[in-house]
């Protein structure tokens, strides 16, 4: 009997027996006994798991389930037990998950779906097409997102149970990427339905299709999955239990990584002050993939209510005096693009990377200034404005205390405000109390569905986050967005796109700024985290640690 | 006998003292968030960085947000009268199981902090009145004052870099090995290992503060008359420091220590912050920023609590330190 062997027993925490002389066997059982004892000792101090992934969070998920609050935790554990129709790879091309196969009419208003079979949730149920119609018609009405994204469907039918038919009043171009699983979760109608879905228990103990299931929620600490051994995509998932944890503080986040106690976080999961010494750490690795289904964009939005950015020339004044060069070099390290579209530039085929009409020019600038009739009114300051930051990343406070001294430098005083996210939004988007803002703005899959809303007039709608916050209203922009959305031709569609952008770089109701460029960290042994479009938020059934 | 009875008497004079105050504490607490700017749904948008007119009206019906303040309120205390703290609809859970799951850990942590501040720190303090203005005394004095002065989340961070990530001795987070499934003593081994370095960043602080006051405590006691008495009776010169000068220099000591330990409570969240721990703290702090008030009042609610037994606590132990000192 030797340590090889109890090591090789599942549990191996008790002495073992053989068949051999009494007392041979007795000093065999002392020294196992020891052995046994030592790697007890062992498993608890390291947890002897090898097929264990644990993936880094900052905050705890509201819910587990990305059906009615979408806050980016939800979406990083939620695919892994709710599965969706579609996945997609890094340029956003539809791949099989649920659905096998799919089409779309030629007139882009019926999509068929095709699903695959033999699949079953966690509870044992068939998933069946009545599942899918079920949650398309719930998202229509509980997800964040769901009023505008499935605004056109008419009819969800199952003709039967391997097919679903989603007939559309007008084409939706954007649509047929909205099927991933954080966007679009197919979750259980047996457990849904007749329910209030935002407080129905499976947002807590979730039960999907997906490759891991739920096993527990530790409340402020961790969150369990664990394989599902009868997944439809068997083999995989290659690893035994997947375990997420919550660490709030930056620091401490760096520190797992480097201590090995976490495996993997993504959008950037540390300080980015702390990416170079992290880097020169053999046992880590970076990756940029894996974040493309959504881009965001850095913005300074104007609000053009405000007395002075009423008059385009301070616009101007304001776009010549900042660098963007700077912000990605000096606030984001590096690690952002430059951007001057509202649409990012990682949404390749829609973004047009014309630089701005205004380039970096302080003379220019203080020349506009001059002809708005702001002089110096004490031959510095011209005049006094409070500029407002989005709190939910560190960037935007060093974003806008950059601002401050830019703006310092053509004559316009700027006081910041902090506040916290909950008091941002409503200053913003209900009492519209600012100025100008330092925000962010997701472009999610598609123009529009990310951007669209802030630059439509008719997304001008008080009380709503994230809609119109500059209150810009052009009846040329609206033609073309509103075209945009319902253009079934690719071609004429992106033609809509670049003629929005040249008016609104033209007009600037707000200044695009960078796109961040988020980056997954991973422990080395970590393999294939970011197969698809959505990475880390993915289903992670081919990841594996070797 | 007698400090059983004034055990009781003390119980029942809070008890009647505590209810108006905790109901002043849950009105008040419920008027002033009501200042605060921003609501849960403006949270959860905010969150989702997407929202329509309909999911906002939805979400502030089903956090009840569409009730006028008064109603609220009143449903609010209807729950307490009922003995339920409530439900949060943004974690989907009643509020006193959310609690539960923390108190635990909150208890653990800031009793073990408390215990270590108050051994170590009356020992540092003993150590330098027995050697005042002396070199020992001065050099722990440096210490001590630097353990005063150290933020909490530095030492916390420092601790870590040293003893988990250079020399690999104690985890650097969270408060159990996941997914180890320990019971027992290894249950208990874990969690301790995960104890150690949260309760030490914790206790820096207060340990500095009860060390100087014990210091100046026994040198200001070591001055009565009693004392001379005692020495004039031939006690040996540690039975003084320690039966005398120590048990009287404890006072004003287990005064402050009973104000530290509401303190502890709330003071907690930089340290579970910077460990992962699943705190109280944490979650007050989440409930803040998510404007989940039913969880912080919930939270207020139990800290009122705490304070309120803590105070009951001290008070016996100076019936049992002094009796000279009567509850009124």
């Amino acid at each position: 009997m030797t340590i090889e062997r109890i090591g090789q027993r599942q549990n191996g925490c008790g002495p073992a027996r053989g068949s051999l002389p009494e007392s041979r066997r007795t000093t065999r059982w002392i020294k196992s006994v020891l052995a046994s004892t030592v790697l007890c000792a062992g498993a608890w101090l390291t947890p002897a798991h090898a097929e264990t992934a644990t993936m880094v969070l900052a905050t705890e998920p509201p819910t587990l389930v990305s059906l009615t609050n979408v806050a980016t935790t939800a979406l990083a554990v939620s695919g892994k037990v709710t599965e969706g129709l579609l996945e997609y790879n890094e340029d956003l091309s539809p791949e099989p998950l649920l659905a096998t196969s799919w089409n779309i009419s030629p007139d882009g208003k019926e999509y068929s779906f095709k699903l695959r079979e033999g699949v079953r949730w966690h509870d044992g149920k068939p998933f069946t097409a009545a599942d899918a119609a079920f949650s398309i018609n719930l998202l229509k009405k509980v997800h964040p997102r769901g009023r505008s994204t499935f605004a056109n469907v008419t009819s969800v039918e199952v003709p039967d149970p391997q097919t679903l038919v989603i007939k559309l009043s007008q084409p939706a171009p954007y649509l047929i990427k909205a099927f991933a699983s954080t966007e679009t979760p197919i979750v259980p109608k047996h457990l849904y339905e007749g329910t209030d879905a935002a407080s129905n228990p499976n947002g807590n103990t979730p039960i999907g299709t997906g490759p891991f299931k739920f096993k527990e929620w530790q409340r402020g600490n961790y969150i369990v999955y664990e394989r599902n051994p009868d997944y439809w995509g068997k083999p995989d998932p290659k690893i035994d239990r997947l375990v997420v944890k919550f660490i709030p503080d930056a620091a401490a986040r760096s520190i797992a990584f480097e201590s090995g106690s976490v495996d993997f976080g993504y959008r950037t999961p540390v300080a980015l002050s702390d990416l170079d010494r992290l880097k020169s750490l053999p046992n880590l690795k970076f990756e940029t993939k894996g974040a493309s289904y959504s881009y965001n964009v850095t913005r300074l939005e104007f609000n053009l209510d405000n007395q002075y950015f009423r008059d385009k020339r301070v616009r101007e004044a304001v776009a010549h005096a900042i660098d963007r060069k700077v912000i990605v070099n000096t606030i984001h390290y590096g690690y952002a693009t430059i951007t001057y579209s509202p649409i990012a530039p990682g949404l390749k085929e829609f973004h047009d990377p014309t630089p701005s009409p205004y380039a970096y020019d302080l003379k220019a600038a203080a020349k506009l200034l001059d002809e708005a009739g702001l002089k110096p009114t004490d031959g510095k300051t011209r005049f006094r404005l409070t500029l407002d930051f989005n709190p939910i990343t560190t960037e935007g406070r060093r974003l806008a205390e950059y601002i401050r001294a830019s703006l310092a430098r053509i004559g316009i005083a700027v006081d910041l405000r902090a506040q916290d996210i909950s008091a941002f939004v409503k200053r913003i988007y209900t009492d519209r109390d600012f100025d100008f803002a330092v925000n962010g703005a997701s472009n999610l899959f598609d123009p529009t569905v990310g951007v669209q809303r802030l630059y439509w007039s008719k997304s001008f709608v008080k009380g709503v986050p994230f809609s119109n916050a500059t209150h810009y209203s052009n009846p040329e922009v609206d033609r073309l967005l509103e075209q945009a959305a319902v253009e079934n031709d690719p071609k004429t569609r992106v033609g809509l796109f670049k003629k929005f952008q040249d008016i609104v770089a033209e007009d600037i109701p707000d200044l695009n700024l960078v796109s961040p460029t988020f980056l997954t960290l991973h422990n080395a042994k970590i393999h294939d985290l970011a197969t698809t479009a959505d990475g880390a938020e993915g289903n992670l059934a081919h990841l594996y640690v070797k | 006998m007698r400090l059983l009875s004034r055990a009781g008497k003390s119980l029942s004079r809070t008890a009647i003292q505590a209810l108006p105050v905790v109901l002043g504490i849950v009105v008040l607490n419920f008027l002033l968030l009501q200042l605060v700017p921003g609501d849960a749904a403006d949270v959860i948008a905010g969150e989702s960085g997407s929202a329509t007119a309909e999911t906002m009206a939805a979400l502030r019906k089903q956090f009840g947000l569409d009730q006028p303040v008064l109603i609220q309120l009143a449903n609010y205390l209807d729950h307490l009268a009922h003995l339920s703290l409530g439900f949060s609809p943004r974690y989907n859970t009643p509020v006193g199981d959310l609690i539960m799951s923390r108190l635990p850990f909150t208890l653990l942590l800031m009793l073990s902090a408390f215990v270590l501040s108050l051994v170590v720190g009356i020992a540092f303090g003993a150590f330098m009145a027995a050697f005042a203005r002396r070199w020992p005394d001065r050099a722990l004095s440096l210490f001590v004052l630097i353990l005063y002065s150290a933020p909490g989340f530095w030492v916390g961070l420092m601790i870590i870099v040293l003893f988990s990530v250079k020399l690999g001795w104690l985890p650097s987070g969270g408060a159990m090995t996941v997914g180890a499934d320990l019971t027992g003593l290894a249950r208990m081994g874990d969690l301790l290992t995960h104890l150690v370095l949260p309760s030490i960043s914790l206790a820096c602080f207060f340990t500095a503060v009860y060390a100087r006051l014990t210091r100046s405590a026994m040198l200001e006691v070591e001055r009565q008359d009693f004392v001379r008495a005692a020495e004039a009776k031939g006690l040996g010169p540690f039975a003084i420091q320690m039966r005398h000068v120590l048990r009287n220099a404890l006072i004003p000591v287990t005064t402050v220590a009973g104000l530290h330990l509401g303190n502890l409570l709330g003071g907690a969240i930089v340290v579970e912050t910077v460990f992962g721990w699943p705190g109280m703290g944490r979650l007050a702090l989440d409930a803040v920023m998510a404007r989940d008030f039913n969880v912080l009042l919930g939270v207020l609610l139990l800290s009122s609590f705490v304070v309120i037994v803590a105070n009951v606590l001290i008070d016996l132990l100076h019936a049992w330190l002094d009796p000279r000192i009567e509850s009124v």
